[in-house]
């Protein structure tokens, strides 16, 4: 019976592939039914307050994520957002003009203006240095310099002062020479004079006055410090600058004022009683206060006069600092922001009298946000012409949140724009009792929808009709209930971000059921955690179905590799932190093996830097599993740098440790790369839950061919070191690339292939029994993708009907990895239009529907490609026999049809990864997209060939019925008459 | 002094630019040179999805990825100190399929311009992009239209019953009568239920 029903399944499938040329494309009205999209920033570095007397307001922020961004202040929306390049990072924003707003990025090579209200990129001015060094913007107030204001960029040891207007280099001082390092540039007195301040030593002092208007070197002073300087320096007030000396126990003070340098120093502990931990100077702009960070805490000193230091606050908690803000003329206010439990403490004080609060506010945050990393503060006058003030406050999260009047007036969840891993997990199954009804309220309702949808079918909707519908589709509350679904359509997505954040999404709208920041718990003195990936921990599926589903998030101890390892696992429904544990020993490696115990928790094994294995649940029963299946695991590693492949597998328990969850590993083979010839750029490996369908496939003529699947297949790319470079600094001549694909049990090269005249970056995904890779021809200097298909060529005399009638078949023989069987590999080349960011395959429930690759292409859309385009069998010209199949005929290129675009007309801007998930109808692949934008949709590679579509007119239907029935009833009347008539005869 | 020298500089490089005969694509300056282009798309009328279109939000980008540049409100764009090589120029825009270019940066003689489309090689004089075809993501619905109903599974279904229940007599009315009877006859015989007798309350009738 089952057989019958998956044999009608695939003739399904392969009727619907035939028909259709492409299983997925949308109609415009289709838009949110089953998709989503949230548009994110990431990090705040900086921000800035824009407050026309006219207009909206707005806040502009550039983020770590190399975003610029302007945002409604009143809501937080995007109004215009622009990502640069990943290796553009933001180093400055500034307002000029008072309608653009310049950037300053890659470590001062660009400077660009944007139009404030439309984003538009006004000019972008390339300035090129000589050393690379710190870079600094500045623009210099009330400066009126032909009417024109003037920016004043430092960045890789050149000044140029550029035209706010057109972009242009006014003028530019190479200060290479004096091999000076500019650490700041300040304006005198709102002059034409600025100065340029930085070391040339450890103990120099150096200081160039430059006239703006001019550009001339004034002049040049020096001055020598025989204790030293660590540490940034910080600019007190225009001219005052404090810095350590070298021990960190003095403060020095250096004063610019009349020309001439003063150096003054004083002891930190004359200010602050207990010296112990770091020390450093807050970078935060207070103009006549800093403030001394001593262990977290801060200390804020007022210099008066020639260098006198006075202690104005202590503050015990931890705080931050926001810059100084002109409120009103002569005016300036800072904030101040603490943390008190739960709640958040801001208050506004006045540089000046710093006694006094302008506002003092508490506001409670979510303590899932962690704690504030930066405060930018605004003054507003109220109707009643007292000053207002937001904050802009950037969390450990990465959230962002502007406060005013003690309330949060909106959050952005940015952390989610630097998403390092996706798992998913399935939502609680509904409770009896507990009522589905309330989807369709009553059924005039349900049919007057209908009777709309009908309309809209036929193409007889009005406007207002068409809207309703549209409505009517979105609001379907069915798509985003907390419980599991038939069609498995609703799941939840927990990702890890670059914070330490796990976030659940909800499938079918994208909206945060719960978040969890690890950090919190796992941050100490000794330990800056950083998470590395999430794994299924457990997934209760037949057996244990009372206990919630979970994951495990492994990180690291600090930057280091052999840092100490830290592991939480975390309840997926609730977000709570089931168990976690600190500074164990190192993780290099995680490696799920594909057993589990009775609790159906999946047992791991984390590799070690002695190259240990610990095996993880710690408990009796994941031992005696693990025992069982002793020799049957293996894992690989890959050292990228000393091209290296290693396979190893478990010796036995750890002798030097006392610990039964303890393996020590041998190494069972090694592919060692001719590092002159050959350096590895790329890998990938099978999905270890993937569903393969069937072994078999039917090719033309009835003939049969077996697909090579092994779960321990290794696809490796490697290219010439020469040419491992960006593609413009390579000839075709000395650049090669090589694809290997290796089992990983025993090391055996099962194909390699050399493409000559042609680089990385190679993209690659491996599904069943294929692999497809992108990369670079420099020949054609186009983009390529390949496929190789593996067939094993030792069950291929099995259809000989004679050999299975004598018994001389081996399809009872076991599948080992030990064997080695004859393989085939099939390769086939086409060009690809688009550079690619990142590639993934569908994957439904059975395997049985056909396979589409999903292509993030630099566009930041995703092509949603059927496979059967990468098919090595494609010929020029297919035979009747293939063409029946579905072999379609070879073109040089790929086609990219814009209707098979999953994203349709969005973009996932910063694009990263796409995962794939299957849904339980197998027609059905979840997609989720990341980068700084996330997406979400529902992919039918074969249409759905096992539902009804969301378009199915049921009111077509009943009235079909009606009116069948109708017609029943008449034709019954009218032979009844007519056999009367008959008999009256 | 120093500005007017670099002033003075910059006439220099606008002259050469406009003097040299075929829109200088590259310019050497230092160890890199920079390539000018231009991305131009007919009809001034951005296609927006939802908000209007902008040719804010067009990129353009340096071999795969490397470097990412806007367009300038008059379609203009550059990349700055490229070393000589063979590049690829790709350009995003939503709505439009641009093929890639390969622009070929020369070291020997710079300012020679010598770039093609990837897709139909097909060489440019000059830097300046223009789309192959618009890109339509969504499928059109198809007019309301009698066929689409008729073809319909449901349509079909009453199509046929129709036909059942008008062309069916007329066929009985061309069989010849005598022929008719006989084959009545049979079925009388055989007693094979006719329409009024499978249906409910027609066993009264006979």
């Amino acid at each position: 019976m089952v057989l019958t029903v998956k044999v009608y399944l695939l003739l399904f499938v392969t009727l619907f592939a035939s028909l259709a040329n492409y299983g997925f494309s949308l109609y415009e009205d289709q838009v949110g039914l089953m998709d989503w999209r949230q548009q994110y920033l990431g990090k705040a570095k900086h921000a800035l307050f824009h407050s026309s007397k006219s207009g909206r307001k707005r806040v502009v922020v550039s983020t770590e994520e190399n975003v610029i961004a302007s945002l409604d202040l009143r809501h937080g929306e995007i109004f215009w957002r622009h990502v640069l390049g990943p290796n553009d990072s933001i180093d400055g924003i500034e307002f000029v003009l008072g309608k653009y707003v310049v950037s300053l990025s890659s470590e001062g090579n660009f400077l660009r203006a944007w139009n404030l209200p439309d984003g538009q990129m006004v000019w972008e001015t390339f300035l090129q240095g000589t050393n690379p060094s710190k870079s600094l913007l500045l623009v210099p107030k009330s400066l009126k310099a032909n009417h024109e204001t003037v920016i004043l960029v430092f960045g890789s040891s050149c000044l140029h002062a550029v035209s706010s207007l057109d972009g242009e280099v006014i003028w530019k001082i190479d200060l290479t020479e004096n091999s000076v390092e500019i650490q700041k540039i300040i304006q005198h007195h709102e002059s034409d004079t600025i100065y340029a301040v930085g070391f040339s030593s450890p103990t120099q002092f150096d200081q160039f006055q430059i006239n703006v208007k001019s550009g001339e070197l004034v002049k040049h002073h020096t001055a020598t410090f025989s204790g030293g300087f660590s540490g940034e320096l910080v600019s007190v007030s225009d001219d005052v600058l404090v810095t350590l000396d070298a021990t960190k126990s003095n403060l020095v003070i250096i004063n610019l004022r009349n020309g001439e340098i003063g150096i003054l120093q004083t002891p930190i502990a004359h200010l602050i009683d207990e010296l112990s931990g770091s020390i450093e100077i807050v970078p935060s702009k207070l103009s006549g206060l800093f403030a001394v960070k001593v262990d977290s805490r801060l200390t804020l000193v007022r210099v008066k006069g020639e260098g006198e230091l006075e202690v104005v606050d202590k503050i015990h908690s931890q705080a931050t600092l926001s810059d100084a803000l002109l409120v009103s003329e002569g005016q300036l206010a800072a904030a101040l922001v603490q943390h008190e439990g739960s709640h958040v403490h801001l208050t506004v004080k006045l540089i000046d009298n710093w006694s006094s609060n302008f506002i003092d506010e508490n506001i409670v945050i979510d303590g899932h946000r962690g704690t504030v990393q930066k405060v930018f503060l605004h003054s507003y006058i109220r109707t009643d012409r007292s000053h207002g003030f937001r904050a802009l406050l950037v969390m450990e999260d990465h959230s962002l949140l502007l406060v005013q009047q003690g309330e949060v007036v909106w959050s952005r969840e940015d952390g989610l724009a630097s998403i390092v891993n996706v798992v998913t997990s399935e939502l609680p199954v509904e409770k009896k009792g507990v009522s589905i009804a309330k989807v369709e309220h009553n059924l005039i309702e349900w049919l007057q929808g209908h009777l709309l949808k009908l309309k809209g079918t036929l193409m007889i909707a009005s406007p207002e009709d068409v809207a309703a519908i549209q409505n009517m589709r979105l609001k379907s509350s069915d798509k985003s209930k907390m419980s599991r679904d038939h069609n498995g359509f609703r799941k939840l997505l927990i990702v890890l971000t670059k914070s330490g954040k796990l976030f659940a999404l909800h499938s079918g709208d994208g909206r945060i059921v719960w978040s969890r920041l690890l950090q919190a718990s796992h941050k100490s003195e000794a330990c800056a955690p950083r998470w590395l990936n999430i794994y299924q921990w457990q997934d209760p599926h037949h057996r244990a179905m009372d206990e919630n589903p979970s994951v495990l998030v492994v990180g690291r101890c600090g930057q280091s590799m052999d840092g100490p390892g830290l592991l939480s696992f975390v309840d997926t429904y609730t977000g709570r932190e089931i168990s976690s544990s600190s500074q164990i020993h190192s993780v290099l490696q995680v490696i799920p093996l594909p057993f589990t115990d009775s609790t159906e928790q999946r047992l791991h094994i984390l590799i070690d830097a002695q190259s240990r294995a610990h095996l993880y649940p710690q408990t009796s029963e994941a031992i005696s599993i693990l025992q069982s299946e002793f020799s049957n695991v293996y894992w690989y590693s890959v050292e990228a740098d000393s091209g290296v492949i290693k396979g190893h597998s478990l010796k036995r328990n750890c002798i030097d440790v006392a610990d039964d969850y303890c393996f020590e590993s041998k190494d069972v083979w090694s592919i060692i790369l001719p590092s002159e010839s050959e350096k590895i750029i790329a890998t990938a490996a099978r999905k270890l839950n993937e569903v393969v369908h069937t072994q078999a496939k039917v090719v033309a003529d009835q003939d049969v061919m077996y697909k090579y699947i092994s779960k321990n297949l290794l696809f490796l790319a490697t290219v010439a070191p020469k040419s491992s470079g960006e593609i413009g600094t390579t000839t075709p001549e000395d650049s090669w690339l090589v694809v290997y694909v290796i089992d990983i049990v025993n090391g055996r090269i099962l194909h390699r292939m050399t493409h000559h005249g042609s680089t990385g970056p190679v993209h690659a995904v491996f599904s069943e029994n294929w692999v497809v890779y992108h990369y670079f021809n420099l020949k054609a200097h186009r983009y390529e993708m390949s496929v190789v298909e593996i067939y094993d060529q030792s069950r291929a005399d099995n259809i000989d009907v004679w050999k299975l009638i004598i018994g001389k078949h081996n399809l009872t023989s076991p599948i080992s990895s030990y064997s080695r069987p004859e393989i085939l590999a099939k390769s086939q080349s086409y060009f690809f239009t688009h550079s690619v960011k990142a590639i993934s395959v569908t994957s439904t429930s059975k395997g049985i529907t056909s396979k589409q690759l999903l292509i993030g292409t630099i566009n930041d859309q995703i092509l949603a490609l059927d496979k059967r385009y990468l098919d090595p069998r494609r010929s020029i010209n297919p035979t009747q026999a293939e063409r029946e199949e579905g072999v379609i005929p070879l073109t040089d290129s790929l086609p990219i049809i814009p209707q098979t675009y999953a994203t349709h007309a969005l973009q996932v801007e910063g694009l990263r990864g796409v995962v794939t998930i299957p849904a339980k109808l197998e027609s059905t692949t979840l997609a989720f997209a990341y980068g700084v934008d996330l997406f979400f949709t529902r992919i039918t590679p074969s249409r759905t060939y096992d539902s009804l579509t969301e378009d199915f007119s049921y009111a077509l239907l009943l009235i079909t019925i009606v009116a069948l029935v109708i017609a029943i009833f008449a034709t019954w009347v009218f032979s009844e008459r007519k056999e009367l008539q008959d008999k009256w005869k | 002094m120093r500005s007017q020298a670099s002033i003075l500089l910059l006439l220099l490089q606008l002259f050469f630019s406009l003097l040299s005969p075929s829109h200088a694509i590259s310019t050497g300056s230092g160890d890199g040179y920079t390539i000018y282009g231009r991305v131009k798309i007919a009809g001034n009328a951005l296609k927006g999805y939802g908000l209007p279109g902008k040719i804010s939000n067009i990129k353009v980008i340096l071999n795969g990825g490397q470097r990412i540049t806007f367009l300038r409100p008059d379609g203009y764009f550059s990349f700055y100190n490229v070393p000589a090589g063979t590049h690829l120029i790709e350009v995003a825009a939503l709505g439009y399929f641009f093929s890639p270019v390969r622009v070929d940066v020369s070291a020997r003689n710079p300012g020679k311009v010598q770039a093609a489309l990837t897709e139909n090689r097909r060489a440019l004089s000059e830097l300046v992009l223009e789309p192959l075809r618009d890109e339509e993501y969504y499928e059109i619905r198809e007019p309301f239209s009698i066929m689409s109903v008729v073809k319909s599974p449901m349509g079909l279904m009453m199509g046929f019953m129709i036909l059942v229940v008008f062309l069916m007599p007329k066929l009985m009315e061309n069989i010849d009568p005598e022929e008719m009877r006989r084959a009545q006859e049979e079925m009388r015989n055989q007693g094979v239920p006719t329409l009024s007798s499978l249906l409910p309350g027609a066993g009264r009738s006979s």
